[in-house]
């Protein structure tokens, strides 16, 4: 890794804490040739830009991420209904074919309300961070987590409404969550309760869909109601800390989605479907450090600037495989 | 949405002139919509404590579960207790329960634990110790809550090892309403014990050791209501003290002994509505 790659390395981790991203203060001589090209050949990206607006948008990663999603949760769901046993319990701990897996969240939450950590809940915790170490850390929020769903499609109500000019998109401090995490850390050490767990919209839901609906649901309407009528994905974006922890675990993650330079138009169509559109800053013109740039641990890599993007600018990566194969 | 829209407006932090009126009053705004958000959110959370200000709940718990404010902290809400439960005795608790939500308990007058499993499988199943076997030693164990000996189930009398691995009682069974009880009254039971259509089930020995079946599928007729006795599934927990009333008649006083484990059977069982005689979560035995 460069330099300058370490360099925004670090500033991406401090952009999921909360920073806003800034303009980079030096750019690599061969990031800059790339810039100063395309400065200089206006016409041929308008005649891409036109030939862009004629393509089909593509749902290809979207769909495999639903899908993923859906059967996530549904194997769950069925593990209990049908007493299959393949994924016993709810998302914040569970068996799957016998392995402890426990949310990482959640695990911490018990920890420290608790104060005593029995060894099965060492291994589920241990499990799971492996595991989304090595998939991505944010990979959770977008490929599992039933509430990003439910926001996803409320966030099409909003953006919905938004274009009628109805509703407005309030942006809040994106601060906020850090400042959650560490409150909602502290409350459970000085309460001695899993406050966070009452109130986790991820946790109600994925026990509504396995041992039925109950009045709790009504903190998820009001959640999705707030985000509709007042503030685009709210919750995923300032509030969780969930987010947060698979955040911190996505730092040392191998997927990732990784921007080139070379192609793109700077139209900032990826940046307009981004739950996390800050890892997106990457894109803006003249903003790239080098030739090739892997967005921040923020990421939730959900492919949807990948579905996005006309020209294939961004794309998944598994750091290290593409250099194995 | 446009680019520049969402690009968020500058906080005005120190030292950081602001660049004009209009992006001024977009940052006061939004640093009052995040304290509205930081409210709502924090409030939300803390409203947990209400349920338990108001004391409201007095749940009884799963087998092995923890003294309630350890329970409380250390359950991951799961519910892979309620998996394992093979008479569908535990259920979560909804958004009343506050700090509560998505933890278990029992309703023993709608399903009690008859422990069916034969092992107390629920404590089995639990990922953080929340229900456990052996309570770790920085926790106390409250006096009277501690069971004098492995409790034996009557099921499993024949077997090898015929107790539970259980430490420490659920609650404690009491005749609540005396006046009501049918043998305290010399009265027998004819039918189904809760009516044709009570939903509980429970294992019968007599009918299938492995699988319960629903109470309303197993009528008795009985000249004198021993029923709480009758289906305890503890060996020694609940006897009949015969005596003869006013009248002449014999009746029969239910008393509960120091085996008795709060499972609730016999609150379950009981024909009279409401029941005579109840489970008082956590409470100790005191002799």
């Amino acid at each position: 890794m460069s330099k300058l790659l370490t360099r925004r390395f670090i500033d991406q981790i401090k952009v999921m804490f909360g920073k806003e991203p800034a303009k980079p203060a030096e750019i690599s001589p061969a990031a800059q040739k790339i810039h100063f090209y395309k400065k200089n050949n206006r016409d041929e990206i308008a005649e891409l830009k036109h030939r862009r607006a004629h393509e089909k948008p593509s749902h290809k990663w979207r769909n495999r991420r639903w899908a993923t999603l859906i059967f996530a949760n549904l194997l769950f769901v069925f593990s209990y209904w049908l007493d299959i046993q393949v994924l016993e319990g709810a998302l914040t701990a569970s068996r799957f074919v016998g392995f402890h897996m426990a949310d990482l969240n959640s695990a911490l939450q018990v920890m420290l309300a608790h104060k005593h950590i029995i060894t099965n809940l060492l291994i589920g915790t241990a499990t799971v961070l492996l595991l989304w170490a090595l998939l991505g850390g944010r990979t959770f929020c977008s490929w599992v987590c039933p509430y990003h769903l439910v926001a996803e499609w409320a966030e099409k109500i909003h953006l919905y409404l938004a274009k009628k000019k109805l509703v407005t998109d309030q942006p809040i401090d994106r601060r906020l969550r850090s400042v959650f995490w560490i409150v909602f850390a502290l409350l459970a050490v000085v309460t001695g309760y899993t406050v966070f767990e009452a109130i986790s919209p991820t946790g109600i839901l994925s026990r509504a869909l396995i041992y039925g609906a109950g009045l709790s649901l009504l903190w998820v309407v009001a959640l999705l109601v707030f985000e509709v009528f007042f503030s685009r994905r709210a919750w995923c974006r300032y509030a969780c800390p969930i987010g947060l922890t698979y955040g911190v675990v996505g730092i040392i993650s191998p997927v990732r989605i990784k921007y080139k330079l070379e192609g793109c138009f700077h139209e900032g169509d990826c940046r307009k479907v981004c739950l996390v559109p800050h890892v997106l800053d990457t894109v803006i013109k003249g903003r790239a450090v080098e030739p090739e740039v892997p967005l921040g641990p923020d990421c939730t890599r959900c492919g949807l600037c990948v579905d996005a993007c006309p020209t294939g600018s961004l794309s998944f990566e598994v750091k290290g495989l593409s250099k194995l194969l | 949405m446009s680019e520049k829209e969402n690009t968020p407006a500058a906080a005005p932090a120190k030292g950081e002139v602001p660049v004009s009126r209009e992006r001024a009053r977009q940052g006061r705004r939004k640093v009052l919509r995040t304290i509205l958000l930081t409210g709502g959110v924090l409030g939300s959370g803390l409203s947990g404590y209400l349920p338990l200000v108001y004391a409201r709940t007095n749940r009884l718990r799963p087998p092995g579960a923890l003294d309630e404010k350890d329970f409380l902290s250390s359950c991951i809400k799961c519910g892979q207790c309620v998996q394992v439960c093979p008479v569908n005795a535990i259920k979560l608790a909804d958004l009343i329960d506050g700090f509560g939500v998505g933890v278990p308990y029992i309703d023993a007058r709608a399903q009690a634990c008859d422990f069916s499993c034969d092992a107390v499988q629920c404590i089995l199943a639990c990922p953080t110790g929340s229900l456990t076997y052996h309570k770790p030693d920085f926790l106390p164990v409250r006096e009277g809550a501690a069971l004098s000996q492995k409790p034996t189930l009557i099921a499993k009398m024949n077997d090898p090892e015929p107790t539970l691995n259980m430490t420490e009682r659920m609650g404690v069974a009491r005749l609540t309403r005396p006046e009501s009880c049918l043998a305290m009254k010399g009265e027998g039971f004819k039918g189904q014990a809760r009516g044709p259509d009570f939903k509980g089930t429970m294992r019968y020995i007599k009918v299938d050791r492995w699988k319960p079946i629903p109470v309303a599928d197993h009528p008795y007729d009985l000249p004198l209501c021993d029923l709480c006795m009758r289906e305890c599934p503890i060996a020694g927990a609940i006897s009949l003290e015969k005596f003869t009333g006013p009248d002449g008649k014999t009746r029969a006083r239910p008393i509960v002994h120091e085996n008795c484990v709060g499972c609730g059977v016999c609150e379950m069982i009981c024909p009279t509505e409401p029941a005579s005689i109840t489970i008082i979560p956590r409470e100790v035995w005191k002799s």
